[in-house]
């Protein structure tokens, strides 16, 4: 360890501000030998809505669910420096995970699906039936908790799985390209909703994403990534109004944003094929 | 069948965008319906008659083929003979069903447990599979202590590989992101087992079920042709072996009426229990929605 190392703050700990989870220097090697991901360290605080984003095979998803804890880091470490860790080194009910499909069990009702959590971490369905409809009625879903999901929309078993993961208050929500097979309507409702369930719970969001127009519209953070390697390329503040609407979408600072956001993108592309 | 696999209750549809309010499809309108019913009879009763006419028209002999009536009025008279025939292999089938079902099910878990386990047990699980059971039935009435044993024996084995292959097919087709979600949620195995893969399998097993059921039927009935029992605690096979020896062709006929209504009410009592857990949420019990 060098002297200026030893200078630095302790992981996660940036200003007065805590970090909800920190990746340290972590790479990725799968057994296909394919380096995933190369020393990528990021400090996700509290409150933020960061966005992943880069062309395919960049890492993003990757990185997304090693923080999940699903599948663990060739090298290099993640902390929590705020939450209680469990034996397998992950923070139990701390994080929420929603995939690129809904993932619902279709033998189960929406009630059921949204349960799950809770009932895995042996809640008795009395006890959980308040933060159940609290969830469902956050996702604007309350009618719905009877219905099986081959009775909803594409739209609307996304919003379940949402729930689902909101179900049981997590600190930090993962999102690995939740909407990317949604149609552009549905899809802009979502992001409508997931901003306003951000802002009202102050939950923090990790995104992940390969739209410019999507990370540009919800987050305060967008880093962008490159592939071959997978490495954080450009680590991009936004400040945007608080309110952001329909308005907001066709306003001059959008348009800002993703002019930038799109550079950024176009450089970490060009950047990752000179490698190839 | 038809009329059992589909659901009459409304259903939202997809609704294609995201709207929140679901879109209710009418019945079936009562005259389709009925016809769904009358064509199928009407098809029956309509060959039962063209057997009848052509017996009486030609005045075919008994002993070679009898009529409609001599095969009821022989189902009548010889009751008290082939009613416990009946319950016999009533008995085997059922018996045999159950062992598979439970053996099946267990043995399938056991397997997709570990690889290792399934490695091990197989070449077993092959080789039993491919000997055609008939072979194997000599061998049993050897071993077994009696001969219901062995029919029993013979039937189970037969009843036992599709429901295992099923459910091990079943236990592993689970969505690889819930099993992700169950990790992520710190699900044990068990929980993850109860709560996930056995539901996930269930349209397997139920695919099992219906297939052990009906060659649960078929091995009892062919264990006992070959094992040939005699006398106290014979199955409708011998009476059938039986009549057929004795030129007593309507009794013949009666027990086969027998046997295929066993093998329909089989197919029909699994085909419900299949419906009653799927209809819910499975696309196999689903009427489709263009």
């Amino acid at each position: 360890m060098t002297l200026s190392e030893l200078d630095r703050p302790p992981a996660g700990v940036i200003g007065q501000k805590r970090a909800v989870v920190s990746m340290r220097h972590v790479s990725k090697v799968f057994s296909s030998g394919t380096l995933a991901l190369s020393d990528m360290s990021l400090d996700v605080m509290r409150g933020e809505f960061i966005s992943l984003l880069g062309p395919s095979g960049c890492g993003k998803s990757t990185a997304l669910r090693i923080i999940a804890g699903l599948g663990s880091p060739s090298s290099g470490t993640i902390d929590w420096p705020s939450s209680k860790i469990n034996k397998q080194g992950l923070p139990e009910g701390d994080v929420g995970f929603v995939f690129q499909e809904p993932t619902l069990m279709p033998w189960q009702t929406v009630f059921g699906n949204v349960y799950l959590p809770l009932r895995l971490q042996g809640v008795s369905k009395v006890a959980a039936r308040s933060s159940i409809i609290e969830a469902l009625a956050s996702v604007g879903l309350s009618e719905f908790e009877r219905a099986y999901p081959r009775e909803l929309s594409g739209g609307m078993k996304m919003r379940v799985s949402i729930a689902r993961a909101l179900v049981t208050r997590p600190k930090l929500l993962l999102m690995d390209e939740p909407f990317a097979a949604l149609d552009e309507i549905t899809r802009q409702k979502l992001n409508d909703d997931v901003l306003r369930l951000w802002r009202d719970t102050g939950i923090t969001v990790i995104f992940v994403t390969h739209s410019v127009f999507e990370s540009a519209f919800l987050s305060s953070r967008i880093v962008v990534m490159k592939a071959r390697p997978g490495q954080v390329f450009a680590d991009l503040p936004i400040t945007t109004p608080a309110v952001r609407d329909d308005h907001f979408r066709t306003s001059e600072a959008y348009r800002a944003i993703t002019d930038g956001v799109s550079h950024a993108l176009q450089d970490a592309i060009m950047r990752g094929e000179q490698r190839s | 069948m038809s009329e059992i696999a589909q659901p009459r209750n409304f259903s939202a549809a997809d609704a294609g965008t995201d709207s929140a309010v679901p879109v209710l499809r009418p019945e079936r309108s009562g005259s389709e319906r009925l016809l769904g019913i009358l064509v199928p009879v009407g098809m029956f009763v309509l060959a039962i008659l063209a057997w009848h006419f052509y017996v009486t028209i030609n005045q075919v002999p008994r002993y070679i083929l009898p009529s409609p009536a001599d095969v009821v009025g022989s189902l009548l008279t010889d009751w008290p003979i082939l009613l416990p025939a009946l319950l016999v292999t009533l008995r085997i089938t059922f018996s045999a069903l159950l062992l598979a079902l439970l053996g099946g099910v267990a043995l399938a878990i056991l397997l997709v447990q570990s690889r290792w386990i399934e490695l091990a047990l197989f070449p077993f699980a092959v080789i039993l599979q491919v000997t055609p059971i008939i072979a194997i039935a000599p061998l049993l009435l050897i071993y077994a202590p009696d001969t219901p044993t062995a029919l029993l024996i013979c039937s189970f084995l037969v009843a036992f590989f599709p429901i295992l292959s099923n459910m091990v097919a079943g236990l592993k087709s689970v969505d690889h992101n819930l099993l992700n979600l169950y990790d992520l949620y710190g699900a044990s195995r068990w929980q993850t087992l109860w709560y996930l893969k056995i539901p996930a399998a269930m349209p397997f097993f139920m695919a099992g079920l219906r297939i052990g059921g009906g060659l649960a039927l078929i091995a009892a009935v062919v264990a006992e042709f070959a094992a040939g029992s005699a006398g106290q605690g014979s199955g409708l096979a011998f009476r059938l072996l039986e009549a057929q020896y004795r030129l007593n062709i309507p009794r013949l006929f009666a027990a086969l009426l027998l046997l295929t209504a066993t093998g329909v009410a089989i197919f029909g009592l699994t085909s419900l229990v299949s419906w009653l857990v799927l209809h819910k949420w499975h696309e196999s019990a689903l009427k489709r929605e263009n």
